[in-house]
């Protein structure tokens, strides 16, 4: 494999890749604000794998869209909090600064593999495009750095597959090449929104064992969002578990599943299929409410099978068990 | 980790689309009838027996013999010399006029549906009403205020197929704008202008080349129509409906006058029709194979 040379601008900051402090996203209804993702913060280093875990609708796809600075115009917006994505923040930018930071800086892999490429254009000028867009390079040269991107990302054949369309690769080909896609500009800050729930099992491992060994080898800081438990226990450092846009526990991996603490949490665990387990899975009670529905104070309340009178406050991200780096938002479970 | 096997080699789309193209009768036919027209208009001066506007006051409405295949008009004049140089006139005017409507109408059309907002309700309704005109009254109104030349009639009837155009370019761009791979483009921080043009065009452009085969048909027929009632490229330039009307006033002396211009463009019509229809089919991968 050919080496891809060190991205030429180097990291503005020592410090971690990505940044998001006190992230509250809300969307507009009329004169009505409802807040999807509440004052939400944490770090990714270098290397370091963060996912957010939660059920449909708890947030985790609105806070990447947010630091992606995607969010759908004049129906969603960032209304507080600061985002900084390697050392450019990314809130305070204007829109032209934020587009030339996407793609570049930090990328995205989406769920579906099978509709994120554009079907009518030859695979080897998708995989280029962004080098064209934010390196100036000529359509031969992205076309030789294409080349070498899907080698990078294990595609066979990779010279002979540059003029083949996307309907003739297979769904986790054409992952892998959604992964060649991303990194091209080799971004600081990758995040996955669900990168492996429309694979096969088999190419699961696979896809993920890949970025294991791309973020290894670059540096990357991953934020995978995802509802898999079985992936996070595999590749994430971190993990932070949301619901309804509120960040409810937040811990290292070994920690979380050793003693997962919050009560939707403890509830995500147990509705999760074990080859020991006995008993059948458990599927928590409700759903989540809709927006407008949301009860005051802590919002898990209304599932909660512990609750209390003091739920109708919200409680604080407070330490739990003498970790500070194991944090729940619970009256009930946190250290008092 | 061992890479997963290449899938199975399969034949490419656009080799797929022309094989099922190659095997729709419809679709040949028609491609031949409009390509001998083509090569008609362009080799006139070589293939015209005559002048076209040579007249022989001696041959005054003959009869079609084996010297005049389409025997002569009122002034002398060679009928098959002038259908061939009409030809030249009336396929330059469709296809640069659909061109331009296409262009033009496929330009504003993406842009206004991609971004949407006040901007592309104004364009909406400025193309309804432009659309409650029928084409030929549109073009009519336009010639008559502009006035009748060559450049006049191109624009007259580029105006009438921009809102077709871009009523349908807006609304493929709707549909593509809520599909995935734009959502991946804008992750890679491109630009919009980069996203309607380099990705969403080209998703879209096998309908409009459908339907800018069927304007063609609808602008050649326009522009005929035009010249019938005498607002096309002023006499005594031949073009297929100037032609027509010329027989149209000897119609009981000499029929063939004006039936030789029409059947060429009924022909042209029908061979685009069969394109159009043909290349629906073959783009279509609902359609039965």
């Amino acid at each position: 494999m050919t080496a891809i040379p060190a991205p030429a601008a180097t990291a503005a900051t020592d410090g971690p890749p990505l940044i998001v402090e006190h992230l509250t996203t809300s969307i507009h209804v009329g004169s009505d604000r409802h807040d999807v993702v509440r004052d939400i913060s944490f770090s990714i280093g270098p290397r370091e794998t963060l996912a957010l875990v939660g059920e449909s609708g708890c947030g985790k796809s609105m806070t990447a869209l947010s630091v992606m600075g995607l969010l759908p115009a004049g129906v969603a917006s960032v209304t507080a909090g600061r985002i900084v994505v390697d050392g450019v923040d990314m809130t305070a930018a204007a829109e032209a600064k934020r587009e030339s930071m996407r793609g570049d800086r930090i990328g995205m892999i989406f769920q579906e593999p099978m509709t994120s490429l554009n079907p009518v254009l030859p695979i080897g000028f998708q995989v280029g495009e962004a080098l064209m867009q934010h390196h100036g390079l000529t359509r031969k040269q992205a076309r030789a750095r294409a080349c070498e991107l899907l080698e990078r990302v294990r595609v066979p054949a990779a010279a002979d597959r540059l003029d083949a369309y996307p309907h003739q690769f297979s769904g986790g080909m054409r992952q892998r090449v959604m992964i060649a896609l991303a990194l091209a500009c080799r971004p600081r800050v990758l995040i996955a929104d669900e990168p492996t729930t429309a694979l096969d099992v088999t190419i699961q491992a696979q896809v993920l064992a890949l970025l294991a060994d791309l973020q290894e080898k670059e540096g990357l800081a991953v934020l995978l969002i995802t509802h898999n438990l079985g992936v996070v226990a595999s590749v994430a450092d971190r993990v932070m578990v949301m619901y309804g846009g509120d960040v409810v526990e937040s811990a290292p991996v070994a920690a979380f599943f050793a003693r997962p603490t919050h009560p939707y949490s403890s509830a995500l665990l147990a509705a999760m299929p074990r080859i020991e387990g006995e008993g059948g899975l458990q599927p928590i009670p409700g759903q989540v409410p809709t927006l407008t529905e949301m009860p005051v104070g802590c919002r898990f309340q209304s599932r909660c099978p512990l609750r209390i009178d003091r739920c109708a406050l919200l409680p604080p991200l407070a330490a739990v068990g003498g970790d500070p780096d194991h944090r729940v938002r619970c009256w009930v479970r946190m250290d008092t | 980790m061992t890479a997963a096997a290449p899938p199975a080699p399969q034949p490419r789309r656009r080799l797929s689309v022309l094989g099922k193209a190659l095997r729709n009768v419809g679709l040949v036919l028609g491609a031949v009838i409009v390509v001998a027209m083509i090569a008609a208009a362009l080799g006139a001066p070589w293939i015209a027996p005559y002048d076209p506007d040579a007249q022989d006051v001696l041959l005054v409405l003959g009869t079609p013999d084996s010297v005049h295949w389409f025997g002569t008009d009122a002034f002398g004049r060679d009928v098959l010399s002038r259908v061939l140089w009409g030809a030249r006139v009336s396929l330059y005017v469709g296809f640069v006029a659909t061109a331009a409507g296409v262009v033009i109408g496929t330009v504003i059309g993406v842009i206004s549906g991609y971004y949407g907002g006040i901007v592309d309700r104004l364009v909406v309704a400025a193309t309804d009403v432009l659309l409650s005109f029928p084409q030929l009254i549109m073009g009519l109104l336009l010639v008559a205020v502009l006035g009748a030349s060559l450049t006049n009639l191109i624009i007259a009837i580029a105006v009438t197929a921009v809102p077709a155009f871009i009523r349908m370019a807006r609304g493929s761009t709707l549909a593509m704008r809520e599909r995935d791979f734009v959502d991946a483009c804008r992750s890679l921080g491109f630009s919009d202008f980069r996203i309607m043009f380099v990705h969403v065009l080209p998703n879209i452009l096998d309908e409009l080349v459908v339907m800018a085969s069927l304007w063609l048909a609808s602008a050649i027929r326009t522009e005929s129509t035009l010249a019938f009632i005498g607002l096309s490229v002023p006499p005594p330039t031949a073009t297929w409906g100037g032609i027509v009307r010329e027989g149209f006033d000897n119609l009981l002396d000499g029929p063939w006058l004006a039936l030789f211009p029409s059947l060429a463009i009924l022909a042209v019509m029908i061979g685009l029709n069969m394109i159009g229809d043909g290349l629906r089919d073959a783009s279509d991968p609902r359609a039965p194979q």
